[in-house]
């Protein structure tokens, strides 16, 4: 019975010249309008991230010399770039830095951040006024940030020595000229680059714990540490995973700041696998060598994507 | 009762005053910065706590020296904004609204290229540039300060875009809009806020980028302030005054845009990060 009131209504449908077309080429056709909205972001995306990651497996391969970008030639070379890098004595120099710094950094930036975090938590007159103007580094930056910071940390005319003479204590320390020293200043700097945000990511999170639990804690009779330890940190925990792995993936590739502050040296002392691809593929124009840092500075960040990507998910966003 | 208000008064001011303390500590490199800026003679010697007098001949000779620089960063950061936004503000209503096939692998590219690290990129691309003709060129590195802000971009857009009522959209198609004029005339107008934070960022990126100007420039054709100032030291180690006179005029165009849109920049710094 439904089909005899449908099947006079068909033809009338049909005959119409909207409906003419095929409704399945309509739809294909809305389809490739939209994917038309996304693709020059994917096609940007792969050429700029995608395109490189497979083009320096490639290249770690391959005999670049200065002479390359004249001729055109990189002939493959087999896996002599990479046991080359692996024989010279710098890369696990450079690889040892590169997780003492990333270490240094983030423990520093994390409990300091998460320190001025509780600290703003508490209500004071122009709290809020302060939590943003320590907002203001990031006006300035990275690199002349770490120019700044060359200039506090002079051994001569520095004021941080002319400070610490001042008051009595040793003014004259060689924070970046020396060879034992420049990667503590070094790591040191950067902590102070990372506390605003670690500071601001923390508070954020802060406030988004209930006040109840705290107080039941309170009532319970807890210390303050007992409650931040035992109620704070846990319920914390997916905002601090998010601080550390992002904080980690912009602190392993570290460039900027330490070609400002020391440019590798002093004795290669502060040379990183940052630097070190850099210094490989930019100053000595072997972007073969270059190439198989990069790679295994790939492999350490991919690792921790994975991290990422589980905190994102826990994070349920 | 009487008692128990002034002391907590006087306990809350207390922490105002750990709180200057802290900030004051913090705030010291670029106060320091300032003070050598306005202090060009002291060369390399020790600079005094407080500049005697206001002597800007260091900032003359940093913007003598600088200020072309600073126009080439305004130039470039301004072209990689405006590719920025053109690439990714269509992709995010894309990936918000069409529930295309494939949506959520993009997202979730999008996500992962942030831990590809810049100099592995620039290694790569300054190849490519070499082949392409785009070394020392302000297009190549445009599109090189472009891909900083675009991930960023796309994520803080596409969650701001995915809460637009359906209604809305509904309503411009059946009054016989396509999706392109539903895009421009709709979506765009009520995304404002995510476009100008994305925007916004997409500029300090841009503006603060140093490897992409390191590594994809070989002459001096081209070259932004983080460059020009990074130069600077290596040849006038003797000059301290106009090189901080320099930095500070480099954060001039972050502190303008920060009084201007305070509030966009706290919306990206939380959306942004933890989303």
């Amino acid at each position: 019975m439904t089909t005899s009131t449908v099947t006079p209504r068909t033809p009338e449908k049909a005959s119409t010249p909207a409906a003419a077309p095929d409704p399945a080429r309509i739809a294909r056709r809305r389809r490739l309008a939209q994917w038309g909205f996304v693709a020059p972001a994917v096609v940007f995306m792969l050429l700029f991230f995608g395109y490189p990651l497979v083009r320096n497996v490639v290249m770690s391969f391959q005999h670049y010399t200065p002479k390359t970008f004249f001729t055109g030639e990189a002939p493959f070379s087999g896996t002599d770039n990479w046991s080359n890098v692996f024989q010279d004595a710098l890369f696990g120099k450079a690889l040892w830095h590169t997780l003492v710094f990333t270490a240094g950094s983030l423990l520093g930036q994390f409990c300091i951040g998460m320190a001025l975090a509780v600290f703003f938590s508490r209500r004071f007159p122009l709290n809020g006024v302060l939590r943003s103007l320590i907002l203001l580094p990031w006006l300035v930056p990275m690199v002349v940030s770490g120019i700044v910071w060359r200039r506090i940390l002079d051994q001569d005319t520095g004021v941080l020595n002319s400070f610490l003479d001042t008051i009595g204590v040793g003014g004259h320390t060689p924070w970046l000229t020396s060879p034992e020293m420049a990667l503590l200043s070094v790591i040191l700097v950067n902590v102070w680059i990372g506390i605003p945000f670690n500071m601001v990511i923390l508070y954020g999170g802060l406030q988004e714990i209930p006040k109840e639990l705290h107080e039941a804690a309170a009532l319970d009779g807890a210390s303050a540490w007992r409650t931040f330890r035992s109620v704070t940190l846990p319920v914390l925990k997916p905002v601090i995973t998010v601080v550390l792995v992002l904080g980690f993936m912009s602190t392993v590739k570290i460039l900027d700041l330490i070609l400002a502050l020391t440019d590798g040296g002093p004795a290669d002392a502060t040379q990183t696998l940052g630097t070190l691809t850099y210094q490989n593929s930019f100053v000595q124009l072997d972007f073969g060598a270059g190439a198989v840092v990069g790679n295994v500075l790939i492999l350490i960040s991919a690792v921790f994507a994975v991290f990422y990507l589980r905190a994102n998910r826990t994070e349920g966003k | 009762m009487a008692t128990h208000t002034p002391t907590a008064s006087r306990r809350r001011w207390g922490s105002t005053v750990a709180g200057v303390l802290v900030l004051a500590v913090m705030l010291f490199p670029l106060y320091w910065m300032l003070n050598t800026a306005l202090q060009p003679e002291s060369g390399l010697l020790q600079v005094d706590p407080l500049p005697g007098s206001l002597d800007l001949s260091g900032f003359s000779k940093a913007i003598s020296d600088q200020g072309g620089n600073l126009l080439t960063s305004l130039a470039v950061s301004l072209g990689a904004v405006a590719i920025c936004l053109l690439v990714s503000a269509p992709a995010a209503y894309g990936l918000a609204r069409f529930g295309l096939r494939g949506s959520r692998t993009i997202v979730f590219g999008t996500l992962i290229t942030q831990m590809v690290p810049g100099i592995v990129i620039a290694n790569a691309l300054y190849n490519s540039y070499v082949d392409l003709g785009l070394v020392n060129s302000y297009f190549g590195l445009m599109l090189a300060d472009a891909s900083l802000g675009i991930p960023f971009s796309i994520v803080l857009m596409r969650s701001f875009m995915v809460s637009i009522p359906g209604e809305v959209i509904e309503a411009a198609q059946i009054d016989g809009a396509g999706p392109v004029r539903t895009f421009v005339r709709v979506v765009l107008p009520m995304s404002r806020n995510s476009l100008i934070t994305s925007g916004l960022f997409a500029f300090l990126f841009s503006w603060s980028d140093f490897m992409f100007a390191l590594t994809l420039n070989t002459t001096d054709d081209v070259k932004p302030i983080t460059l020009g100032i990074y130069q600077y030291i290596g040849a006038h180690v003797g000059d301290w005054g106009s090189v901080m006179a320099a930095s500070v005029l480099s954060a001039v165009p972050a502190a303008i845009l920060l009084v201007l849109a305070q509030r966009y920049i706290a919306a990206g710094i939380t959306g942004g990060s933890v989303k």
